[in-house]
């Protein structure tokens, strides 16, 4: 049974969410989850993108008002 | 019975709380109704800021600290025994001496520390300015550069934001003023995929390190370090060969948190408005410590500060509730070893950095000497 941390980045504009994930990706296990929810647009595009760089998974984003949640699964 | 306060830090956070608490309640401090008591690692205060200038013999390292006791209320008894475990329900304090403290209300500002061994090879090959002992290396490593490749590393999760580009300017007009820009070449890492993690910071840095020819590597986590062959290499897959190499290195909370199961990583979780601990009502959470995704700066930790010493000035004095966080930061950024500007923001305002000016850097050379004003509670 995987685990899920939850990060609460809407109006963290510093260091981000993007940093936050890659900060907390340090502390979980493989196969482990993070939801990071976003105010901003970019992490929408970023995440996923640094996800198929590196070799995490991109398990979803939803959309929300004036937020989205972005899912990641720890692969390595 | 007066009720006793105990800061747990004696960092910036819990120095300005420490010295606002006696200035907001210097009544009850004198009646006894209040208490305040700190435990610290350390009989001298250090002004971590000013690391950044030592590696260009721009402070002397005496300038950097100050006795924590003279810089402390002389009402706060402070005690140099650090805190090896932290009990939340039995709201009790143990020291490394064995001694234990009782509070009503606990503060926890018990900062970062950096983390370069978790990285392979970093401790060995890297150079960086985040503590005195690094920041004496990196300025003799300056010393003797000749010319070569930099290649200025950040990595995540890091304290203050903005250093990593301040240290990357200043390098370049260091190399330029001993005249060795010529024959060397600068490279900034960036772990996401612009080159600061605030957008509109980013937007100025890039035209600013294309006009210097600063080169720069983003999308880059480092994942480890040859110091024999001079290479690091990310976890995205590239190599970079490096003469020197400066890192700003990960960071972690400090180990008394996680002894004391308070928080992964050392960071506590947070209320990002109220500062209390999730799940407690006495024990609030200042500075690096907190697991609030925004910067682990001393602007946080002194707006944070600000915040809990009204709360608890009120909790204490009229029993309701003062005041919430509303997420502000104010940064410097120095641009160059003349020039800077400066960012801020809280979690409804985005930053948005002005053109940078000498006035500026010299406001920023100014605050470096203001800074025991704030420490003091005064600022």
């Amino acid at each position: 049974m995987s685990n899920r941390t939850q990060i609460d980045a809407r109006g963290a504009f510093c260091p981000g969410p993007l940093m936050e994930v890659i900060a907390t990706l340090k502390l979980i296990e493989i196969g482990d989850e993070i939801e990071v929810m976003s105010t901003d647009q970019g992490t929408v595009k970023d995440l996923p993108e640094w996800c198929a760089k590196v070799g995490h998974e991109h398990v979803e984003t939803v959309q929300h008002d004036g937020y989205a949640s972005l899912v990641v699964r720890k692969s390595k | 019975m007066g009720k006793k306060i105990l800061i747990v830090g004696g960092g910036l956070a819990g120095t300005i709380i420490a010295n606002g608490l006696c200035r907001q309640m210097s009544k009850q401090l004198k009646t006894g109704d209040v208490s305040v008591t700190m435990l610290g690692t350390s009989d001298q205060h250090l002004y971590q800021p000013g690391l950044l200038y030592v590696p260009f013999g721009k402070f002397r390292e005496a300038e950097l600290f100050r006795d924590q006791r003279k810089v402390l209320d002389n009402r706060v008894p402070y005690f140099v025994d650090p805190a090896s475990n932290i009990d939340v329900d039995g709201k009790i304090v143990t020291t490394e001496s064995g001694k234990t403290h009782s509070y009503d209300y606990l503060v926890i500002a018990t900062g970062s520390r950096i983390m370069p061994q978790t990285i392979p090879g970093m401790a060995e090959g890297a150079h960086w300015f985040y503590d005195l002992d690094g920041a004496r290396k990196m300025r003799e490593a300056l010393d003797n550069f000749e010319g070569g490749k930099i290649i200025v590393n950040v990595n995540a999760p890091h304290k203050c934001p903005v250093a990593p580009l301040e240290v990357t300017f200043m390098l370049y007009d260091y190399l330029t003023e001993k005249g060795l820009m010529d024959k060397s070449e600068i490279t900034y890492t960036y772990p996401i995929g612009r080159l600061h993690a605030l957008e509109p910071v980013a937007h100025w840095a890039q035209p600013e390190m294309d006009k210097y020819g600063i080169k720069y590597e983003t999308f880059f986590n480092t994942k480890e370090v040859d110091p024999g062959a001079k290479t690091i290499t990310s976890e995205e897959g590239e190599t970079l060969n490096y003469d020197l190499l400066v890192t700003i290195p990960p960071h972690q909370g400090a180990q008394v948190i996680l002894d004391s199961d308070l928080g992964a990583g050392g960071w506590v979780p947070t209320d990002r408005n109220k500062l209390l601990r999730e799940g407690s009502d006495d024990v609030f959470i200042c500075g690096d410590t907190t697991n609030i995704p925004i910067s682990k700066a001393g602007s946080t930790a002194h707006f944070e500060a600000d915040t809990i010493i009204d709360n608890l000035t009120s909790l204490l004095t009229e029993e309701r509730w003062a005041r919430n966080y509303d997420g502000k930061v104010f940064c410097f950024v120095e641009t160059g070893m003349n020039s800077g500007t400066y960012v801020w923001f809280d979690y409804k305002t985005p930053p948005n950095p002005g053109a940078p000016s000498q006035m500026i850097h010299w406001f920023k050379l100014a605050y470096n000497r203001l800074y025991w004003l704030s420490a003091s509670g005064l600022l």
